[in-house]
């Protein structure tokens, strides 16, 4: 299992209810269920994964998140997931504030634009960085918002989100640093509305 | 084994004709009815695997298979009932049976009134989606099945489907609803307006009263479906298949002999359609698919659905602007809201409404995830 899934799964309390933003084939979904004991749901926008996940057996909505979560009633969820998906979006912040509406918690798991191997490309060999875990160049690459840990959490600040846990993954696996923000690949993030905000 | 043609056969089972009559939406008793079916594979010994199949408008109870071997074409969701197929005969029981009110076998307006030993004509009640449901009802009784593995349907058939899942909300497991809506829409209703004016200004049609006359309202049921016909396609699809081709003639020698190849095509489908169909029964389906509104009947979407145990598979055609995808989408959100189990696809496919029976192989992998998940 990736590290990113592990982070998300150690989240999830048992028994909970989830909806799992571009879901892809299901895995998670299915983990999630094996293992936590969940009521999931996914959203997805490839044909191809659809059918995977109804092959497993789990519900999956074939929607494009650009569209907002309007079919969702206000804290219908314990938690929402955004795995690796943040920077295709449209309005990433919109869509935070979304899966806050229909969730009570949130969890985004998201590429740390900030790892030193990008800073280092970008840097040292004037190039949009392209790695692992990054591999498109930037003409054709589906990534149109990428951020960095520190941006994320300006952007939770600003929107008045708290952000009550955080696991970190380098390059595949687990890590843990002092300086999440120059050596993790991957940030995941449970989220939760600041009291502030809390209509 | 695909090859070879599977021969079937249909069943009439009678019910209403004694002391409990089916009471129908208008609120009168009507019997008795004959319900023609068709069942493909075995019911299995705990009656666990029966799944109904629901037709759309204008199909039957043969839904697959052939009559005989020398039958031209089978029935008209072959490709997916069978040995292996989305409707798997080897595992499920599959029931598929003519509406009530249809020109196929089960009562309808063309069929003997016992009373006066003649047709009913208009004197036939006006049926709704729900009074169908319930008629199927009585033969799923009849064939001693306590609960559906599953219900399925398209368009009016997927009408049929979400009634049975709301008035028999214990009775089916698993719905699945294609290219279909809670309601139709103001644009579909002013066509089968338009289709209905068709008929009934034939003046073979006789206020319903034709079928011992020679002549039958054969010109208003052509116009009728061929208007049909252009609203279950799309304008892709038309342009595709005829584009501006002329038919018979090199080119236009400018007079009303000149034909497109479309005119020729849409009359060709009018006339096919006059061969099968009865006129009277097209009154009668289309009015009860203009009437179906379970929005309207329950309150809201949501409450008609609340109770149900079932979980949902919706599938909708990107260029269905007959039964679009946006109708789907009510259901799939008042099920959301409801927290029922539903998957929801839209299939990409630029044939329109018909692509329900033309994109078959897509569907077949769904549903049968979805049946064996």
């Amino acid at each position: 299992m990736t590290s990113y899934n592990k982070h998300i799964i150690a989240m999830i309390k048992d028994n909970s209810s989830v909806l799992d933003l571009g879901c892809g084939n299901g895995e998670l979904l299915t983990r999630l269920q094996e293992e936590k004991n969940v009521s999931g749901r996914g959203i997805e926008i490839t044909e191809y994964n659809i059918q995977a996940c109804i092959n497993k057996g789990i519900s999956v909505l074939h929607a494009d998140l650009n569209a907002g979560l309007k079919e969702h009633k206000n804290n219908s969820y314990d938690y929402v997931i955004l795995n690796r998906t943040l920077q295709i979006m449209q309005y990433p912040d919109k869509l935070l504030i979304e899966m806050l509406r229909v969730g009570k918690k949130a969890i985004v798991n998201f590429l740390n634009f900030g790892f030193y191997k990008n800073r280092w490309q970008l840097m040292f060999k004037g190039i949009m960085p392209v790695t692992q875990a990054i591999p498109y160049k930037w003409f054709s690459t589906p990534n149109i918002h990428f951020c960095t840990r520190k941006d994320f959490h300006y952007l939770c600040k600003e929107l008045k989100i708290r952000i009550v846990e955080e696991r970190y993954t380098r390059q595949g696996k687990t890590t843990n640093t002092l300086f999440p923000n120059l050596f993790t690949t991957e940030v995941c993030c449970l989220l939760e509305k600041s009291l502030s905000n809390i209509d | 084994m695909q090859n070879q043609k599977i021969i079937v056969h249909y069943e009439e089972f009678i019910f209403s004709d004694r002391s409990e009559r089916l009471l129908l939406n208008n609120g009168l008793h009507f019997g008795p009815v004959t319900i023609r079916f068709e069942t493909y594979g075995k019911l299995n010994k705990e009656k666990s695997n029966g799944i109904l199949i629901l037709h759309s408008f204008s199909s039957d109870s043969h839904a697959a298979g052939w009559y005989s071997k020398k039958d031209q074409s089978p029935g008209w969701w072959h490709d997916m009932i069978g040995h292996n197929r989305a409707f798997n005969t080897q595992r499920f029981f599959i029931v598929c049976s003519n509406v009530l009110g249809g020109c196929n076998g089960s009562t309808g307006p063309s069929s003997i009134n016992p009373q006066t030993h003649k047709p009913y004509g208009l004197s036939f009640p006006v049926i709704t989606i729900k009074d169908m449901v319930n008629a199927q009802y009585y033969l799923m009784q009849h064939l001693d099945i306590p609960q559906w593995y599953a219900v399925a349907g398209g368009s009016m058939g997927g009408m049929q489907a979400l009634e049975w899942v709301i008035t028999y909300p214990k009775k089916v497991q698993r719905t699945i609803l294609i290219a279909t809506t809670p309601s139709l829409s103001t644009q579909a209703l002013a066509f089968n307006f338009i289709g209905r004016s068709a008929i009934m200004s034939d003046p073979h049609w006789k206020h319903g009263d034709y079928y011992q006359s020679k002549k039958k309202p054969s010109y208003g049921l052509s116009i009728a479906r061929m208007l049909a016909h252009i609203t279950y396609v799309s304008e892709t699809s038309l342009s595709m298949k005829f584009g501006r081709k002329i038919q018979e003639r090199e080119r236009f020698v400018l007079d009303f002999e000149d034909q497109f190849t479309i005119e020729s095509y849409l009359k060709h489908q009018g006339t096919k359609f006059v061969n099968r169909f009865d006129a009277n029964t097209y009154l009668y389906l289309s009015k009860a698919m203009d009437y179906f509104d379970i929005a309207a009947s329950y309150g809201s979407i949501e409450s008609a659905l609340r109770k149900s145990k079932s979980k949902f598979l919706i599938i909708s055609f990107s260029s269905d602007w007959r039964f679009p995808p946006q109708a789907s989408k009510k259901l799939v959100t008042a099920l959301i809201r409801t927290h029922h189990e539903v998957s929801y696809v839209e299939l990409e496919c630029p044939f329109g409404h018909d692509c329900f029976l033309l994109k078959t192989e897509q569907q077949a992998k769904l549903i049968k995830g979805f049946l064996n998940a």
